[in-house]
């Protein structure tokens, strides 16, 4: 053994020992919560695509405006409670939003879509256009004058530090705070509205309270910096409050893909892919073992090693694992035991022709390694164009999923095989154990 | 050694008939498309009473979805198809099931804009095309140093096709019988076919690269007879570990993944075909000259060791 094998022998186990450490403790879960991320697919939930309407923008200034809304969606999602949820950009002017777990779709989308903007109103005298009716009579937007402009009071002026407290009689306040522009006009309103019901609305409606009657509550003082609403249950309050702060979504958005899957497949499918997983690997590993005899066995540790590795950098990045990521495992677990087979193989013929054990180990890589590196090479042109295809434009995770789980796949075993295979071929050759050759190839052991 | 590349003219023969059967199943079934590369919605419920599928389709007619395709699932789960649907169409759509069948769960629902269905199609048709010339040019530019490398790229993708229209043949008529439809996951498993069946024919390729560089016969026949018989017992294991994984997801995972997993089967399957006898066969009637060796009534026989 040489200096060499010993310096990559202690890598080896360095990296098995902190891979080790990544994937266990096994009670808290290979896989789903707090193990590795499970996709839509297995654990169900909502998936939305929109389509950002960016004509109404300036050229220019998409970018930031998809950005923005983002953020917006990022707080809105954050207010619904749901954890691990995704929400990423898709080529120029596209949103993605996973919402794992997420089975009231309705909910889910009216929040996300609904752009909470409070409007004030006074009840038109006389004549007039009416914004909104009620029970209360016409209603049109109550507006201002500030730096000789007219504008019409909403939320857009509060500060986005909404909150929601209650008085000592019980009574639950949705507490807002006025900008420089709408304590300006606050107070100009509330001057000439003295007495008067100032109306509130959400949308086309009046904002109703918790007794189901419209809020419009009668100016009593002139106010300027801040204000309450009073008469909403507390848990409406609380969720206007969040989207409120949330702020606006600064473009108009359209939902042009929704897709709810149900998590029938729950955890019994997990626990049944571990038991297909780790059938198949005791299959694959017997069988390498009967066929190639000792270098199976120990391509057999190699795959164990390979599996370990793929769950850690799994759990590490983290690739959230799918139905289609689950076959791209399959594929390059069989590549990586292929890579194997291949050099075992080639060992095998330089055996069977005379050569000495140590010669034909490193015949074997040698010669294998040019079709080692040219078909992962073209699994790594076929995987890059697929990963375009999912991720740029139609967002497809099991598509991405599939792509990673080949890359990641592809790229463990040229290491995994090559290098470690190698190291404890070299080990096992130098060891008395490889003085028996029938160990290397059930031919051998009959001839000789 | 067995003369594998001697038979070549049965290989070509037989591998033409059954992918004119393949072709013509396409032509005949069609494949259905999902809803991805189409656009519409699907709306999977479950009914709380018993509910036949011509009550299903009369109540959905009286909706105004007389379009709407119904497909029972088994365990009063029903997958109902139509085209997009917004959130009201959705709300009435449920609303009328509701009034008629009593209390329905909605188990799942997906829906695709035109815009989206139509994207999605046109970018997979790019993915595979552009997979499809990065492989070509890879092959060819890693065995630059044969004599006519580009043959050796030409020639694996010829493989790599023909395993696509067998995949594609296979859910027509799969299509036809189970219903099963060719979405993003059809085209996901097209592309792990193109990515195993290179793999192989790479490894053959591989040994036909270094067994004319050792010079082991001026017969180029014999010399890639010599690397299909060397090749073969990786070939086939490599085949076997595949399916033993494959299968064991097949049998205990279920039903969840089942199309992907026969799509694998068959590719495994497909692809071991076409790399170990297929593009080999190819080469040598390419290298020969003998395209027209086809259609005569005595095929040119190749030397054997």
């Amino acid at each position: 053994m040489t200096r060499r094998d010993k310096a990559f022998l202690a890598i080896i186990s360095i990296l098995i020992i902190l891979a080790l450490l990544v994937v266990l403790p096994i009670n808290k879960g290979i896989l789903g919560k707090r193990g590795i991320r499970l996709g839509l697919d297995l654990q169900g939930g909502a998936h939305l695509i929109y389509q950002a309407d960016l004509s109404q923008i300036e050229p220019g200034t998409g970018a930031e405006a998809v950005s923005d809304t983002i953020a917006v969606i990022e707080k809105r999602v954050n207010a619904l409670g749901v954890s691990e949820s995704v929400i990423q950009r898709l080529g120029e002017d596209r949103i993605v939003v996973d919402l794992p777990g997420i089975t009231e779709m309705e909910k889910a989308k009216k929040l996300i879509g609904q752009t909470a903007i409070l409007e004030f109103g006074e009840l038109i005298e006389g004549e007039g256009e009416a914004k909104w009716t009620d029970d209360l009579g016409k209603w049109k937007p109550t507006t201002a004058t500030v730096d000789g402009e007219e504008k019409e009071l909403t939320s857009v002026y509060f500060k986005k530090n909404t909150y929601v407290t209650t008085d000592n009689l019980g009574r639950v306040l949705l507490v807002f705070e006025w900008d420089d522009i709408g304590s300006k006009m606050f107070e100009q309103i509330t001057t000439r509205l003295m007495n008067k019901p100032l109306g509130i609305f959400l949308g086309n409606d009046p904002l109703l309270g918790e007794d189901g009657r419209p809020i419009a509550p009668t100016v009593r003082a002139v106010i300027t910096n801040r204000g309450q609403i009073e008469g909403l249950s507390y848990k409406e309050a609380t969720e206007l409050s969040k989207l409120l702060n949330a702020g606006r979504i600064p473009v108009p958005l359209n939902l042009i893909r929704e897709q709810t899957l149900s998590p029938i497949l729950g955890s019994t499918f997990v626990s049944k892919s571990v038991m297909a997983g780790l059938i198949g690997l005791t299959l694959v590993m017997v069988f390498l073992t009967a066929y190639y005899r000792l270098p199976g066995a120990l391509a057999s540790v190699c795959l164990l090693f390979f599996t370990i590795w793929m769950l850690a950098i799994f759990k590490l990045i983290p690739v959230t694992l799918s139905l289609a990521g689950i076959a791209g495992f399959v594929i390059s677990a069989g590549m990586a035991v292929d890579a194997n087979v291949l050099i075992f193989s080639r060992m095998q013929e330089e055996l069977l022709l005379g050569r000495t054990l140590n010669a034909a180990v490193e015949a074997g890589f040698r010669r294998a390694w040019s079709a080692i590196r040219d078909s992962n090479i073209s699994v790594f042109i076929a995987c890059g164009i697929l990963y375009w295809l999912g991720s740029s434009i139609i967002a497809s995770a099991p598509v991405v999923g599939f792509a990673v789980t080949m890359v990641i796949g592809a790229a463990i075993s040229m290491f995994s095989f090559v290098i470690v295979t190698h190291v404890l071929l070299r080990l096992a050759a130098s060891t008395h154990l490889g003085q028996r050759l029938s160990l290397f190839s059930a031919y051998l052991g009959k001839g000789k | 050694m067995i003369n594998v590349i001697g038979k070549r003219f049965w290989f070509l023969i037989i591998t033409g008939a059954y992918l004119l059967f393949c072709i013509i199943s396409l032509g005949y079934f069609g494949l259905k498309p999902g809803i991805e590369l189409t656009s519409g919605s699907l709306l999977t419920v479950r009914f709380t009473q018993t509910v036949t599928e011509g009550d299903l389709n009369q109540e959905l007619a009286n909706l105004g979805y007389g379009n709407a395709i119904v497909q029972a699932t088994g365990g009063g789960d029903f997958i109902i198809r139509t085209s997009e649907l917004s959130s009201e169409d959705k709300t009435n759509l449920e609303n009328g099931l509701t009034t008629r069948f009593g209390q329905i769960t909605e188990e799942e629902f997906s829906s695709v804009s035109p815009l989206v269905a139509a994207e999605t199609l046109r970018n997979s048709g790019i993915a595979i095309g552009l997979a499809t010339v990065g492989i070509l040019l890879y092959v060819a530019w890693a065995f630059r140093k044969m004599p006519k490398p580009f043959r050796y790229g030409v020639c694996a993708i010829i493989a790599m096709a023909h395993d696509a229209v067998v995949a594609l043949g296979l859910f027509a008529i799969l299509g036809k019988i189970q219903g099963w439809e060719v979405d993003l996951m059809f085209v996901t498993g097209i592309l792990a076919i193109i990515g195993y069946s290179i793999n192989d024919t790479v490894v053959v390729f591989d040994r036909i690269r270094e067994n004319v560089t050792k010079g082991k016969s001026l017969d180029f026949a014999t010399v890639v007879n010599l690397s299909i018989v060397e090749t073969l017992p990786r070939n086939l294991n490599i085949a076997l570990a595949v399916l033993f994984t494959i299968l064991a997801l097949l049998f205990f995972v279920g039903a969840s993944i089942r199309s992907l997993m026969v799509l694998m089967l068959l590719s495994v399957t497909a692809g071991t075909y076409s790399s170990i006898l297929l593009a080999p066969s190819l080469l040598v009637v390419w290298e020969k000259g003998e395209w027209g060796g086809l259609f005569r009534r005595r095929p040119l026989p190749a030397k054997s060791q």
